[in-house]
């Protein structure tokens, strides 16, 4: 396992500690945990967004806090559910009296960790709400499951409610119009290669030379089958395939697109799935109104990537419009 | 068993847990994220840290602190769960100096019914509650039947193991191996056997 670190036990701390000497304009870790906050916080008059999840998928989240975004970002240990003392720790810091919106990951663990922080923030009297992630569609969602996971579509949940709280929108209507984009926003992801979780140092499963998985989450997990690796175009073809029919997406829609590198996916790699992606959309008489095309939500050094997916209406278009001003999104 | 022994034995659980850390890990890595031996680990070296450093004043009090510590440490579903079957543990033989041979069944059936309430999962899941619940039965069983009490935690850790090492047979239900659905068949569950394991410290400690 070749890696840049220091020691695994300390990745997160010195990760957050390197990302707020970067950022210092923009955010500040709160003293005793893990977490990241908008600087200024508790910013007076809006709703307080509240998310996090396990690290190892930065920029998420604490990437996105700051101006139109989060307000605070919990950093769990690499690909854990963050404790609820963490999230307990961030709700109370940026927590101005108009209430806190938890934007929550579809996972086991995280669904657990953040509720129990709600409630613990709500014993104390302040007003939590939430709102659960689900756009991963490799998944069935079904009763036989822990349900569709959340992946890189959280990103817009980000922009778009932020930008609802920035402007002073109340809890119900920031919360409102996250359920909005959960309901319209798909992604499914595919992997070259697996990654390694620093403390267990080897890797979370193998591919072969040829061999590409389809459909694995952000975790290094597994996913729901094994294929051949396939150009570019075959990939996209198989991934559009299953996001297009889930909303549906049909002709006349407007989107915006995230074309999200997992973490080892060279940029020129994405600009190219991104080609077919526009390709398909062309087809589907599907209108383009914004691309997004990096790295947003991670898997360590996973080289793969995931198509989002967001059908935008004229609020959710006004909304993604909106500035903002984050360590690792920015928007005039 | 008084506070002191009680003590002796969740360190003890701590061990066994450490000494099987990668492999748990690797049972994580087979249908998940690889990190339930790394995050138990902490978590009971955490409780070890804890409880050595100021002695609990009855069992109650050690199980809680077992239970707040675990949350506030292991993460993943494992805090929660794990955290929420010690802390309903500790709720149900709150007051009490000593345990007796009952208290085996009271606190073994509070934890399951936590994790149950917590998790919402139900036998078959392929989680924990297919390990604890026939453990849970098998010291119902063996308590009735008069069996001396470390033979009763042996029977229990049999039940949990053979539920554990079923979990292959299955698809899970919960939790991100569920996510796999049949490629988790042929894996054993890594909640269920951190329980078996932990059941079988007991029975280990009580044969002494």
């Amino acid at each position: 396992m070749k890696k840049l670190i220091n020691n695994p036990e300390v990745v997160v701390e010195e990760m957050l500690a390197g990302l707020e000497a970067a950022h210092g304009n923009l955010v500040r870790k709160v003293s005793d945990a893990n977490v990241i906050v908008r600087k200024g916080s508790p910013v007076a008059g809006k709703v307080a967004l509240v998310s996090g999840g396990g690290s190892g998928h930065e920029p998420a989240h604490a990437g996105y806090v700051g101006e139109g975004m989060l307000d605070a970002g919990v950093a769990g240990a690499v690909f854990t559910s963050p404790t609820p003392d963490a999230v307990y720790a961030a709700i109370k810091a940026v927590d101005s009296g108009q209430g806190t919106l938890l934007v929550i990951k579809n996972y086991t663990g995280d669904i657990m960790n953040f509720e129990m922080a709600g409630e613990m923030a709500q014993a104390d009297g302040l007003q939590v709400a939430s709102v659960v992630v689900n756009d991963d569609v490799a998944v069935e969602n079904s009763t036989w499951t822990a349900g569709r996971r959340g992946i890189a579509g959280t990103i817009f949940v980000h922009k778009i409610a932020g930008a609802a709280a920035e402007r002073g929108d109340s809890l119900e209507e920031v919360k409102r119009i996250a359920e909005k984009v959960v309901a319209n926003v798909r992604s499914m992801g595919m992997a070259l290669t697996p990654c390694t979780v620093p403390a267990a140092g080897k890797p979370n499963f193998t591919l072969a030379e040829n061999e590409m998985e389809i459909g694995m989450g952000i975790h290094g997990e597994p996913g729901t089958h094994r294929d051949e690796i396939r150009p570019a175009k075959d990939v996209v073809q198989h991934l559009m395939g299953k996001i297009l029919p889930d909303v549906p997406y049909v002709k006349g829609d407007e989107v915006a697109v995230m074309i999200n590198g997992l973490g080892g996916t060279p940029l020129m790699e994405l600009y190219i799935l991104n080609q077919e992606v526009r390709a398909i959309l062309e087809e589907e008489g599907i209108h383009t109104y914004r691309t997004y095309v990096g790295e947003y939500m991670t898997s360590l050094e996973m080289a793969g990537a995931s198509i989002t997916l967001l059908k935008l209406d004229p609020e959710l278009k006004g909304l993604l419009d909106a500035p903002a001003n984050t360590p690792a999104f920015h928007q005039r | 068993m008084n506070t002191a022994r009680l003590t002796e034995l969740i360190l003890n659980l701590g061990q066994v847990i450490e000494q099987n850390r990668d492999y748990l890990t690797d049972l994580d890595r087979a249908i998940g994220d690889a990190d339930h031996g790394i995050n138990m680990t902490k978590g009971f070296r955490a409780v070890a840290d804890k409880l050595q450093a100021v002695a609990p004043a009855d069992p109650a009090a050690a199980m809680k602190t077992v239970g707040m510590t675990l949350i506030s440490t292991v993460g993943g579903a494992s805090g929660p769960l794990y955290g929420t079957a010690f802390l309903r543990a500790a709720a149900a033989v709150a007051g009490k100096a000593d345990l007796g041979r009952d208290d085996l069944l009271t606190v073994v059936e509070a934890a399951l019914g936590g994790i149950k309430e917590r998790g919402k999962a139900e036998l078959g899941d392929k989680t924990i509650v297919d390990a604890l619940q026939p453990a849970a039965e098998a010291i119902r069983s063996g308590l009735q039947s008069g069996a001396p009490t470390a033979e009763v935690a042996r029977q229990a850790a049999a039940a949990a193991r053979k539920g554990a090492e079923g979990t292959k047979e299955y698809a899970a239900r919960k939790g991100r191996a569920s996510y796999l659905g049949e490629r988790s068949i042929g894996h054993q569950d890594p909640g269920a056997t951190s329980t078996t394991l932990m059941l079988e410290a007991l029975a280990s400690f009580l044969e002494g």
